[in-house]
């Protein structure tokens, strides 16, 4: 900040360039404040910006943890020799990476360091009086000047300002008087919105940082597959899964129970554009409160069910063949509607089963669901459409160690084969079991049977409701939220206010002199002002039919407005300061 | 009577053969432009009078006889009638489809480019600015045509998370904006052929580029047009980014993930955020601004197109397979 306040060429509530920044003086605190100076110079805040544009670029070409992490994995097992490399320079956490932490977090220090001083020169700014009345008007880009007549000059000069006082006052401009000998003269500013428009916006993005980073802490996600028919309580047991912030306790979930009564699906039906397009998902529950009063809901893709401060997402579904397995005895050993994943958009769905107990040895089942089974080239079994008109599930079985009893966690949906022969299926000699809702198949060796049970209701006509369907809910807990927004809205304001909102002085000087008043009216842009020239036209226009409404003084007719960019003009134009917006 | 889906096409490869026309026409403009300053130019020699040192760097262009401008108001004409037909293609699509026409890559193509033409128009009615005709026109052909080659899909249902209020309020702000950031990155680009000219005059260099350059408006001037499109763009933008996160929030129960559409919008957010610094920066402003205006831009572009089709992420809308 060089410029001088009073000047009324160089704005000077703009903190621009880095003229001032000088060499240190020796010594500790010399450098110190050399290196704060130059953290928060606008140039530093610019190279900063660049910086943190570029540095976000490689989250969006490497899978992201955060975000995707099977992504992750999947990169890793292609490229195996570049993945470590990779991985230490936190590739795969960019947004978490202390490198891009740095790049911000030095970018809002040197914000707050810019802005601190520029609300304390803003404060005094907005209590000042407008400037002293520069005496060379015509020096400045915008002037113009009339000429008009009036038998006593100077009563009428007097008066005009008056004039022109009121006239900017009602313009919103702040308006001091300046007379002195025959000259009279008043000094108007406006806009001081846009400089507070620009110290809002970006306190707000210091806002919006901070709501963002301690939200966080108080923040959880939680995952939870429910079947149609199942129940989930609001614990932290029952969850799949669970991510919170570092402030979230134990206890800190309100209890509650959610039943899913049903899942609604619809499909685009053959022959028409976007055949089979699963669609309108609904997700209906029923919610229990802690003091046992239910209340039912639907859970929609892009509305969330709001229960107990907490939002409730439909993130997936699929099918969950109710299986029942018994052994050799007849004795039910499993028995349970097992969430299949879909894996392509006809819900081809693949899952596990795990037979722990009742058998000689553990049994795996590794089953395929097809809604509907169609028979595609050289065979193979396909689903042709998402909806349950054909079911279909073909299992393979696997006997011996399920390995779970090592203690290492093991995923519901995989099925680790290493400790198993596989006794039906592809590459052995007994075929794969298939099954249609109601079947009941024989295990090999003589094991038992397994059962893929139809769940339609009494008198059902056809498959349409033969398998249950499962939701995957996520429950999520963030009250920080809405106070994001209300920074980012407010960020938002600030910037219209910061950049629409014209700052400007503008000046209208009257002499007398014999018989003849002359005017002078000029404006000074202070930021990126495209309609100053227009306000002072205005200015000058109405300012004259105000006078000539008050009479006292005429308007001489053929007198042109002596235009800034008269050729005739000596003194250099007013545009050789470099103008500084 | 022909079924409004198969009509769309039809009307849209009619606005993309007049756009053709009004791109020629403008052409024809800039290149008569480049003469008739070559011709005052002689004469002013002839007459001995340095017609340099005046011609450049003024706010208004040249003094180029009116006639002169024929061709750019046969070009301005073409582009009304072109973004006549463009818009009944854009309208016919949305009603074959029943809901508003911008939800896959192909309807952000054919309302973004309605958008650019639409804004040009609006402002040629306050501003001349038809020197950026071969411009826009140009950028408007290329994304529309190569979008109604490559990524032209059947009117199917919305998909699920598109159903949403937000559809229709993000993605048609996002598309203004862009609108906007077009005509600043068009006059960013002459901006930096005008300055190069510019100091080419002033060193007296014997060529100084293009002649039409001439009757444009000096690189200051064009500068603070640039300023003036880029802010509105920004704010919308920032808007959209604001938008966005709200419906990401309902959608996927996240305001912010940083998918990879996300993060290209912030990208393209903190450029521009650094364009309207580098404007108040001392040693920024002029050529280095401008260039951080036409990266903001190509980012834009690289976002509406490469990210859309190529990477991967939580926004698969393009409707590609
Ligand atoms: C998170 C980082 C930042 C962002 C996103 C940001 C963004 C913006 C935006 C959008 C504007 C335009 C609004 C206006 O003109 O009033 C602006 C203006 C401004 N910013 Fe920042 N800013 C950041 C950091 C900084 C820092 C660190 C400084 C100080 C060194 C700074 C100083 C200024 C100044 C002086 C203006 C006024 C420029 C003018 O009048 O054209 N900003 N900033």
């Amino acid at each position: 900040m060089n410029s001088d306040a009073s000047d009324p060429l160089r704005p000077s509530d703009h903190v621009d360039g880095d003229d001032s920044i000088t060499q240190p003086r020796l010594g500790l605190v010399g450098w110190l404040r050399w290196g704060w100076r130059q953290l928060t110079s606008m140039r530093t805040a610019l190279v900063l910006l660049l910086v943190l544009a570029i540095a976000a670029i490689p989250g969006s070409i490497f899978p992201q943890r955060m975000a995707d992490p099977n992504g992750v994995t999947q990169w890793e097992r292609n490229n195996p020799d570049l993945f470590p490399v990779l991985d230490a320079l936190k590739l795969f956490d960019v947004y978490l990476s202390p490198w891009f932490s740095a790049i911000y977090l030095l970018l809002f220090t040197s914000l707050v360091g810019c802005v601190i001083p520029r609300i304390k020169h803003h404060a005094k700014a907005l209590r000042a009086r407008p400037p002293r009345t520069p005496a060379r008007l015509q020096r400045l880009e915008d002037f113009r000047s009339v000429q008009r007549d009036a038998p006593d000059a100077d009563a009428a000069a007097s008066a005009s300002i008056d004039i022109a006082t009121k006239q900017l006052k009602a313009l919103g401009y702040r308006v001091e008087r300046y007379d002195g000998g025959r000259s009279f003269s008043v000094s108007a500013e406006r806009g001081y919105w846009r400089e507070t428009g620009n110290l809002l916006f970006h306190l707000a993005l210091v806002g919006v940082l901070i709501t963002v980073g301690i939200g966080g802490g108080f923040a959880y996600t939680g995952q939870r597959v429910l079947v149609e028919g199942e129940t989930f309580a609001n614990t932290l047991v029952d969850y799949d899964s669970m991510n919170r912030g570092r402030f979230v306790s134990d206890d800190a979930l309100t209890p509650y129970a959610m039943q899913l009564d049903s899942f609604d699906v619809t499909y685009q039906p053959f022959g028409e554009p976007g055949s089979g397009q699963a669609g309108d998902f609904s997700a209906n529950v029923t919610v229990q409160d802690a003091a046992g009063s239910k209340t039912d809901g639907a859970v929609r893709v892009n509305h969330p069910l709001g229960v107990a401060g907490d939002q409730i997402y439909l993130l997936g579904n699929g099918y969950a063949p109710t299986i029942t397995v018994r052994n050799a005895d007849g004795d039910i050993v499993y028995r349970n509607s097992v969430p299949f994943l879909p894996q392509d958009n006809n819900m081809t769905s693949l899952g596990v089963v795990k037979v722990t107990d009742g058998m000689p040895e553990q049994l795996g089942l590794i089953g395929f669901f097809y809604p509907t089974a169609a028979s595609g080239q050289k065979g193979a079994i396909a689903s042709g459409y998402g909806d349950l008109i054909n079911p279909l599930l073909t299992l393979d079985v696997y006997s011996g160690d399920l390995g779970i009893n090592d203690g290492i966690p093991k995923s519901v949906y995989v099925l680790d084969t290493t400790g198993m022969t596989k006794l039906a299926g592809r590459t052995t000699d007994v075929e794969s079991i298939e099954l249609s809702p109601g079947e009941t198949g024989d295990l090999p060796n003589g094991l038992g049977t397994v059962t893929f049970e139809d769940e339609s209701p009494e008198g059902a006509t056809d498959a349409s409701q033969s398998v249950k369907r499962f939701a995957s809910l996520q429950i999520h807990h963030d009250a920080s939220a809405v106070w994001v927004l209300v920074f980012a809205l407010l960020a938002l304001g600030g910037l219209m206010l910061a950049l629409f909102v014209p700052r400007r002085r503008v000046w209208v000087k009257a002499s007398g002199g014999d018989g003849v008043v002359s005017l002078e009216y000029a404006g000074l842009a202070r930021g990126e002002d495209p309609t100053l020239a227009a306000a002072v036209d205005d200015l000058v226009a109405g300012h004259g039919r105000l006078m000539d409404a008050a009479g006292g003084s005429t308007s001489v007719a053929a007198e042109p407005a002596v235009e800034a960019t008269d050729p005739d003009r000596t003194e250099p134009p007013a545009t050789e300061t470099p103008k500084v917006d | 009577m022909l079924e409004l889906n198969v009509l769309s096409p039809i009307l849209l490869w009619t606005a993309i053969a007049i756009y053709a026309a009004a791109f020629v026409a403008y052409a024809f403009d800039l290149a008569r432009r480049s003469q008739v300053t070559a011709d005052a130019k002689s004469e002013a020699e002839l007459v001995g009078v340095g017609a340099r040192g005046n011609a450049y760097a003024a706010d208004v262009p040249a003094p180029v006889p009116a006639q002169s401008f024929m061709m750019a108001r046969i070009g301005t004409s073409l582009t009304v009638l072109g973004f006549l037909f463009h818009l009944a293609a854009t309208v016919t699509r949305g009603i074959a489809a029943g809901r508003v026409p911008w939800a896959n890559l192909y309807e952000f193509a054919m309302i973004g480019t309605l958008l650019v033409v639409a804004v040009f128009l609006a402002v040629l009615t306050r501003i001349d600015l038809r020197f950026l005709g071969t411009f826009i026109i140009g950028l408007v052909l290329v994304l529309l045509g190569g979008a109604a080659t490559s990524f032209y899909v059947a009117v199917v249902p919305l998909m699920d998370p598109l159903k949403s209020i937000w559809l229709i309020i993000h993605v048609f702000v996002a598309s203004l904006g862009t609108a906007f950031f077009a005509l600043a990155f068009s006059l960013s680009v002459i901006q930096l052929m005008q300055a190069r000219r510019e100091r080419l005059v002033a060193e007296n260099a014997a060529k100084t580029g293009p002649g039409f350059l001439r009757t444009l408006p000096g690189s200051d001037r064009l500068e603070s047009l640039a300023y003036r499109f880029t802010i509105v763009g920004f704010i919308l933008w920032t808007f959209t980014l604001i938008a966005g996160a709200i419906w990401a929030q309902d959608a996927w129960g996240r305001y912010w993930g940083f998918d990879v559409k996300e993060t290209w919008t912030f990208v393209i957010w903190v450029i521009y955020a650094g364009y309207i610094h580098a404007r108040a920066t001392r040693g920024w402003r002029g050529s280095r601004s401008a260039w951080l205006a036409i990266v903001g831009f190509s980012a834009v572009i690289f976002n509406f197109t490469i990210v859309n089709v190529f990477f991967k992420g939580l926004h698969a809308y393009s409707g590609l397979s």
